[in-house]
């Protein structure tokens, strides 16, 4: 039976059921195929939004679902007027902007500076070497890092001590003006040479014939890389920073659990630890849910803000 | 670049020295930590605080391997990284691919229905403590299966085959329909041969994954010393050593020899658990840049 001709005739459209059952026969196979697959996402990405209604109670454990106390909006009252977590949301935000814009200017930067790489083979070299990082956990990177800002042995401070920078070896792990540094070139080392996979992509699209016009311009490498290649590869540039936008929320958690430690915790804290915190260690849970809403509700927005953003400049939407 | 360029300037000269030079700065702020951790590893761990060690090892000794492999906890996480890896591996990227072909039939009544029900989860979900309440009651709390099943679909994935397999041609699963074959027969005997390149990208992807993964095995398997995995275990070392000031607790190495340190440990099993990424990564490396750019198709 070929499924994808099935045509209403006016006797079967009267029967709409009729008709839908038809279809449904016809396609049995592939609604077995999808039928537990529906159930699993029903069961594992919404069922987990009945536990909201947590945010409104004072959930205690063992205690029925049904029994738990009312509360309305206490649980959120109370966290925007606690302290810590407006910390926290500026812990979140600042740290996300710090590696969003590294990233993308040393992912743009390494993009154009191997897009210039004459010699085929130590670009190659340079790529594979700089791909690598992406592919390790955060555990194995933050221990590396741990290795380099070591103060006996690393190298960092080894360098800076030889160079007479400064006396005495650094304990970068002990002070807080370090911490949103740490985070962001550790995202930079880690990230930098898979981000530049992209731009070099949209690169070779650009037309060879530009560069020759600037070239008889009087353009030199510099030049044109600034006014030729750049320009070529501004809407992939917009439209990952777009999409960038609406994870801003989402980007701090690994990093600075597994950096953070409890002289720098001030300024390591994210939302998504803070939640950590309360609900999974202190077992409360209704105000950890309560700041995990708020985290899910902003980020839709500025998701839903970036959309409507690269319509209204006539990208490609993301949704 | 095949321009046709003009004489070179002094300018053009410069900046191509200076582009080799920056480059030459990047490959080796990437792979300096590496050697670096390598050497000390390898080097006998006492020796290694009187600082000094960069990529050589000075004094040579295997012991720091030696009470990594001796542990028995090790042991145990590694085997139970390698089977979530495998068993993982293997039944998500089934479960994607499966899903992936019914969402490209066009003719499939709840296809417009069952996509949205899927990509609205790529920016949304009911968060860590609902999450953690439904798996708990689900009975998945330390168990190994945790590491498997929740993941079952991943969406970006599911899309990126999804795109692959309707770039496939049409009319040959046409005429199987019409040879009688039915949608099963032809996902497993037309399809999943058919799509192998995407297959294999996508199966990489979700190796990587799974063996970098940590944060389930703390949240949801912490409690059972079993099923704990090589990067979890990797972590514990990591995090008492950072907050306590370089301090680890290594009663359970004391054993072995008092010739190691907590630098020393904690730089041999950061080779153990980073080597199986490194060793397969040069043959790897062509598939994920054509699978980078094959997840580059729009939705």
């Amino acid at each position: 039976m070929r499924s994808s001709e099935i045509i209403l005739d006016d006797k079967q459209e009267k029967s709409w059921l009729k008709y839908n059952l038809r279809r449904m026969r016809s396609q049995q196979q592939l609604l077995w195929m999808s039928i537990p697959f529906v159930i699993f996402i029903c069961i594992f990405a919404y069922g987990p939004l009945w536990g909201w209604l947590m945010a409104f109670q004072n959930y205690k454990p063992g205690v029925s679902f049904f029994e738990q106390e009312w509360v309305g909006l206490d649980q959120f009252k109370m966290l925007f007027t606690d302290p810590d977590f407006l910390r926290v949301i500026r812990n979140t935000l600042a740290m996300s902007l710090i590696c969003l814009i590294l990233g993308f200017v040393g992912s743009i930067g390494l993009a154009l500076l191997l897009n210039e790489l004459k010699n085929v083979l130590f670009k190659r070299i340079v790529q594979t070497v700089s791909y690598l990082p992406h592919f390790l956990s955060w555990i194995i990177v933050t221990g590396i890092v741990a290795d380099v800002l070591s103060t006996e042995t690393g190298i960092v401070n080894v360098l800076l001590t030889k160079l007479h920078l400064i006396s005495e070896p650094i304990n970068f792990f002990a002070d807080p003006k370090y911490f949103w540094g740490i985070v962001g070139f550790s995202s930079l080392w880690k990230e930098i040479g898979w981000g530049t996979i992209i731009y070099l992509a949209a690169m070779t699209s650009i037309n060879p014939s530009l560069y020759e016009a600037a070239s008889i311009d009087g353009a030199g490498r510099f030049r044109r890389m600034f006014s030729v290649t750049l320009p070529g590869i501004k809407s992939t540039i917009t439209i990952l920073l777009i999409i960038n936008i609406g994870n801003i929320l989402n980007a701090g958690f690994e990093v600075q659990y597994l950096l953070g430690n409890g002289l720098v915790q001030d300024v390591s804290e994210t939302i998504d630890i803070f939640v950590l915190k309360y609900g999974i260690n202190l077992g409360n849970y209704s105000f950890a849910t309560a700041a995990g809403i708020f985290k899910s509700v902003i980020s839709l927005v500025l998701i839903f803000m970036a959309n409507g953003f690269a319509k209204s400049i006539g990208e490609e939407r993301l949704i | 670049m095949k321009v046709l360029l003009r004489k070179q300037t002094l300018g053009d000269i410069t900046f191509s020295i200076i582009n080799g030079l920056v480059m030459l700065l990047v490959v080796v702020a990437t792979l300096y930590p590496f050697l670096n951790t390598i050497a000390v590893s390898f080097n006998n761990g006492i020796d290694t605080i009187r600082g000094g060690v960069y990529l050589w090892p000075r004094e040579w000794t295997l012991q720091n391997y030696v009470s990594v492999f001796k542990n028995p906890h090790l042991g145990q996480a590694a085997f139970i990284s390698v089977a979530r890896t495998v068993i993982g591996t293997i039944i998500q990227l089934f479960c994607t691919a499966m899903l992936a072909y019914v969402l490209s039939r066009k003719e499939y009544m709840f296809n417009k229905f069952v996509t949205t029900l899927f990509v609205i989860t790529m920016y949304f979900s009911g968060g860590l403590i609902p999450g953690y309440m439904l798996i708990k009651q689900l009975g998945l709390l330390n168990n190994f299966w945790v590491y498997i099943i929740p993941g079952l679909i991943g969406v970006f994935n599911m899309i990126v085959i999804r795109t692959f397999i309707q770039g496939l041609s049409e009319e040959l699963i046409e005429s199987a329909k019409i040879d009688g074959a039915g949608d099963f027969k032809i996902f497993f005997r037309i399809i999943l041969p058919l799509s192998k390149p995407v297959l294999a990208t996508i199966a990489l992807f979700i190796a990587v994954g799974q063996w970098n993964s940590w944060f389930d095995s703390m949240l949801y398997a912490a409690g059972n010393r079993n099923l704990t995995t090589l990067q979890y275990e990797l972590m514990k070392l990591l995090s008492s050593a950072t907050s306590q000031g370089g301090s680890v607790n290594l009663d359970q190495y004391k054993n072995v020899t008092n010739l190691v340190t907590p630098v020393s440990i904690r730089a041999a099993i950061t080779i153990v658990t980073a080597m199986p990424i490194v060793l397969l990564y040069p043959f790897l490396q062509k598939y994920f840049v054509t699978g980078f750019m094959i997840g580059g198709v729009k939705e």
